[in-house]
């Protein structure tokens, strides 16, 4: 699993890469009461929005990891937003992505490096 | 985190030893939640008894010889006929009748009234009537003093272990008493929360020890900002900034209860002129309350569509409601399409969502008037 400084995590399976947030981001935004997900098919560019997710107070984006094309979004999260918080590194995912470029993913941050940065906030 | 120009106020040690997550909140470093959260706090206001710090409001005293027509003339309340240990809700209007802010006035005592206003608004608000007191008349800012709010359906029994004076209190009366052993006391019973509750003004000195006292019995857990934003929203209240600003009169805002009949009658309060025309034929925009149906919650700022699609109106608050479990919004929109029962549509990031348009409040009060 690889981690964004915007606090997103990355599983890469083959050319899939499964997308959410990290449990630090998830705790840091409470109760998360709806997701809006993106579309299949859409196109994403590393770093865009690909994501809106609200808690009781407010809405935060979620930034695209890499670039890629969106082939699932997390059917369950509609009926049951509150898995994000349950379960934010696995059922809490947002999107599978279909990746253009390896590269994207290997420079992101590992599990330690991303640790370490949270040492840092 | 926090900036340090912040103020502070003196439950702020309590707060950072209970983990809460604080923010800037009209200019004071406050509690926004606490290791609960704001689901499980909302939830414990409505169900037990919830304990907030609202010290960075302001307090003050008005009294002197005239001190009800003083007041009288900047708000729409008769203030002369407010009976001791009785409070009222109120508003300072421009000359133009818009809000400068809402308040709580009260005699608790003999001693004119105790008022409290918004945070983020008391230093405006305290100039704005001092300019305006004749002779006689002066305004004594409460600096040294706290201010909590203990509020759900335990409240009562909660604070008749350390406040025995208050047993005969009824919604919205105040009362000048001893508790907490012979801390002196303001006490009303009143809150922003829709329950039954109390707002409780102390010494600063004494404010750590009453809120560990109170914090101490096992039906009370402090609750941050966040969820009183969200129980006040499911009780219809505005919030000042938000639902209610200097160009909004109380009848767009759906606060004509606070101007008072005999007020009325004499058409003799600043913007008195608009005020009652509003009254006598409805005014251009109206409070509208939103049942969001489907899709993302409609926040602060979204469009409200009618049934074609043009715009027509605005969300002023808006979230998610814990104790109905589906998104809440209110705003502003022309008086013909606030009735309950109207399809309308939000616009969320560009997608429109289909609401209705439902009776404030969305979760009934349960204020005791009669103890």
């Amino acid at each position: 699993m690889r981690f964004t400084k915007d606090h997103e995590w990355v599983a890469l399976d083959g050319d899939i890469a499964t997308v959410g947030i990290t449990a630090y981001a998830a705790e840091q935004l409470g109760d998360v009461v709806y997701v809006e997900t993106p579309e299949p098919g859409r196109a994403l560019k590393a770093g865009e929005g690909m994501a809106v997710v609200e808690s009781v107070k407010a809405a935060s984006d979620v930034y695209a990891p890499l670039s890629g094309e969106v082939v699932e979004a997390n059917p369950g999260l509609a009926g049951a937003p509150e898995t994000v918080n349950a379960e934010p590194e696995s059922g809490g995912w947002f999107a599978r992505v279909r990746i253009a470029d390896r590269a994207e993913y290997d420079a992101l941050m590992d599990r330690a490096a991303y640790d370490a940065f949270l040492e840092t906030l | 985190m926090s900036e340090p120009e912040l103020k502070r106020t003196p439950l702020h040690g309590a707060h950072l030893a209970a983990g809460a997550r604080m923010a800037g909140f009209a200019g004071y470093d406050m509690p926004i939640q606490y290791p609960d959260g704001v689901m499980k706090e909302h939830a414990w206001t409505r169900t037990s008894a919830g304990l907030f710090d609202v010290s960075h409001m302001g307090q003050a005293r008005l009294a002197g010889e005239g001190w009800a027509a003083a007041f009288e003339a900047v708000t729409p309340g008769d203030f002369a006929a407010l009976k001791p240990g009785r409070q009222k809700y109120s508003v300072l209007l421009n000359d133009e009748g818009g809000i400068l802010d809402d308040l709580m006035a009260a005699r608790p005592d003999g001693e004119g009234l105790f008022i409290v206003v918004n945070g983020a608004c008391k230093d405006e608000d305290f100039r704005f009537l001092e300019a305006r007191l004749p002779a006689g008349v002066r305004l004594t800012r409460l600096e040294d003093r706290a201010l909590f709010a203990l509020q759900g359906p335990q409240a009562a029994a909660v604070l008749a272990a350390h406040v025995p004076g208050f047993v005969d209190m009824a919604f919205m009366d105040s009362s000048a008493i001893t508790g907490f052993g012979g801390v002196d006391l303001i006490v009303s019973r009143s809150g922003y929360t829709g329950e039954d509750g109390f707002e409780i003004s102390l010494p600063a000195a004494e404010a750590a020890r009453a809120w560990d006292l109170l914090l101490a019995d096992d039906r009370v857990r402090p609750i941050g900002l966040g969820a009183r934003d969200s129980l006040r929203l499911e009780a219809g209240l505005p919030l000042y900034g938000h639902d209610v600003d200097p160009s909004v009169s109380p009848v767009e805002a759906d606060l004509s209860f606070a101007i008072s009949p005999s007020r009325r009658r004499r058409g003799d309060f600043p913007g008195a002129a608009r005020i009652l025309g509003e009254l006598s034929s409805a005014p251009s925009r109206a409070r509208i309350a939103l049942k969001v149906l489907e899709g993302a919650p409609a926040r602060e700022g979204a469009v409200i569509v009618d049934g074609a699609g043009v715009e027509a109106g605005v969300v002023t608050s808006g979230g998610f409601s814990p104790t109905l479990g589906h998104p809440i919004a209110i705003g502003f929109a022309p008086p013909a399409l606030c009735a309950p029962g109207r399809r309308l549509g939000v616009v969320v990031r560009g997608r429109t969502w289909p609401v209705e348009t439902v009776a404030l409040p969305f979760v009934p009060h349960r204020y005791v008037r009669r103890p």
